[in-house]
């Protein structure tokens, strides 16, 4: 049976961790590669980079991180973050990359999902949608980290990025994403079962139930969270015992 | 000294690859060089070749026959010499007769068997197959896929694909995994196996895998 992913996802900003674990025997705590060691080793079912560096003169740093990454980590890697054109794409798959996330090049240009599957397969082309509830059952594309409003509404956006070729959506919601209040079900659930592609769910994760709730009820294939792993409130193993009592299915570690 | 050569004919990156192999290389202290390339004359003195793979069955099979000499090359050393091969991916896939990915495309038929896409039986089961599955090991007695059990649950490995092969004779299937159908995760025959997963990514199982192959005489 496949199992659900738990994914943790490191803020990198500049090639230095800006949210991560807070662990005192790493010789440096600002450094992804650390931090990507202890969840591999951890058990985490995948990786995310999400490179939240603003100028684009310090992106070619994220290829070095992901490179050494890719090195020490025998798993699968994700990077997204100002991905906006297939040069980029290119150098963080030949970095070690195995899959990258676009969001704000598939809004400006949809075409850009459907040229980037064409060329290098549909497995490594996630679509980020940051959504946000704008009324009972609709929710719209936001970009910007959520504060640019597209009009586009999300479950008709993921249909056509799953028809352009994205091999998976990651689905944050914007109205939880930061809340702590638990991911927000009735979004991820009704995207879930409006595409054939898997969805991972993000955005509010502040307890293990929450994780539980995004595939009972969210239908996610994979659920991805930040804050819970970092400060050490939860460890993956944690969550994955937790969500296996549940009657989730999860790969255990021996 | 031995070289295990991974072959390189533009498909995606195979870093990570040949890192797993370095690192099994040395923590069980064999003295192989592990070499990432596409020049048949190098491919042609490999002692153990790796046969990556990621994107289309058209593309894959492309990118290596475009290659000049790489796919007589290879038959040359996997079949002729027999030396030890491992496939992955679409790097498995392409040991099979046939793809049927985008149209029909022949394969190496090293494999007797086709490659098909996976049903999609229900709602619950995602295109593609994306994610860590359970081996079921149909074979007790390969070298390469011992010792790889969990104490608490099957071997997990990673998977990402839409197509797998149904090679024609089931003694080829060295591995099974359940997906709404049985899906191939691991095919062999003679010096030769394939895996549709990729133990490059799949943490100690697959770097235990890597280590096996390594030390595998077929």
């Amino acid at each position: 049976m496949l199992k659900i992913r738990i994914i943790p996802c490191l803020d990198v900003k500049e090639g230095r961790v800006v949210k991560g674990v807070n662990f005192i025997d790493l010789r440096d705590a600002g450094d992804p590669v650390e931090q990507a060691k202890i969840y591999d080793i951890a058990g985490a079912d995948e990786l995310c980079f999400l490179d939240i560096t603003a100028s684009s003169d310090n992106r070619e740093i994220i290829y070095d991180v992901v490179t050494r990454t890719a090195e020490a980590c025998f798993m699968p890697l994700t990077d997204g973050g100002g991905i906006r054109n297939i040069n980029n794409i290119r150098s963080l798959l030949l970095a070690g990359a195995d899959k990258v996330s676009i969001n704000t090049a598939a809004v400006n240009e949809p075409n850009f999902v459907k040229k980037a599957s064409q060329k290098f397969g549909s497995q490594c082309i996630v679509v980020a949608i940051d959504a946000k509830l704008v009324f009972e059952g609709k929710w719209e594309v936001f970009t910007h980290g959520g504060r640019k409003k597209t009009g586009i509404d999300a479950i008709k956006w993921a249909q056509r990025m799953e028809e352009y070729g994205a091999g998976e959506i990651l689905l944050t919601s914007m109205d939880r994403d930061g809340t702590r209040a638990g991911f927000d079900v009735d979004l991820t659930r009704t995207i879930s079962d409006n595409v054939s592609i898997p969805i991972i769910a993000s955005g509010g994760v502040g307890n293990l139930d929450h994780l539980v709730e995004g595939v009972s009820k969210g239908h996610a294939s994979a659920v991805l969270a930040a804050s819970i792993f970092h400060f050490g409130e939860y460890s993956i193993s944690d969550a994955k015992a937790h969500m296996y009592n549940a009657g989730i299915p999860v790969r255990l570690e021996d | 000294m031995q070289k295990v050569v991974i072959i390189d004919y533009g498909s995606g990156n195979l870093r990570s690859a040949a890192k797993a192999f370095e690192r099994m290389n040395s923590e069980l202290g064999l003295n192989f060089t592990i070499e990432v390339s596409s020049e048949t004359d190098i491919v042609m003195r490999a002692d153990r070749v790796v046969l990556p793979g990621v994107g289309s069955f058209p593309d894959c099979y492309t990118g290596v026959a475009k290659q000049e000499g790489l796919l007589e090359a290879l038959n040359e050393i996997v079949i002729t010499k027999a030396r030890p091969f491992l496939g992955i991916c679409v790097g498995m896939q392409l040991m099979a007769s046939r793809g049927y990915e985008n149209g029909e495309t022949i394969g190496f038929n090293w494999i007797e068997g086709d490659v098909i896409a996976i049903k999609k039986s229900n709602a619950q089961v995602k295109i593609p197959h994306m994610g860590w599955n359970e081996l079921d090991i149909m074979v007790k007695d390969h070298l390469v896929i011992e010792n790889l059990c969990n104490i608490a649950q099957k071997p997990h490995v990673y998977f990402v694909h839409s197509f797998h092969m149904v090679p024609k004779k089931s003694d080829h299937i060295l591995a099974v995994t359940e997906y709404g159908q049985r899906v191939t995760a691991m095919v062999g025959k003679d010096n030769m196996i394939g895996t549709q997963f990729h133990p490059e990514k799949s943490q100690k199982t697959g770097l235990q895998l890597i280590a096996n192959f390594l030390k595998w005489s077929p």
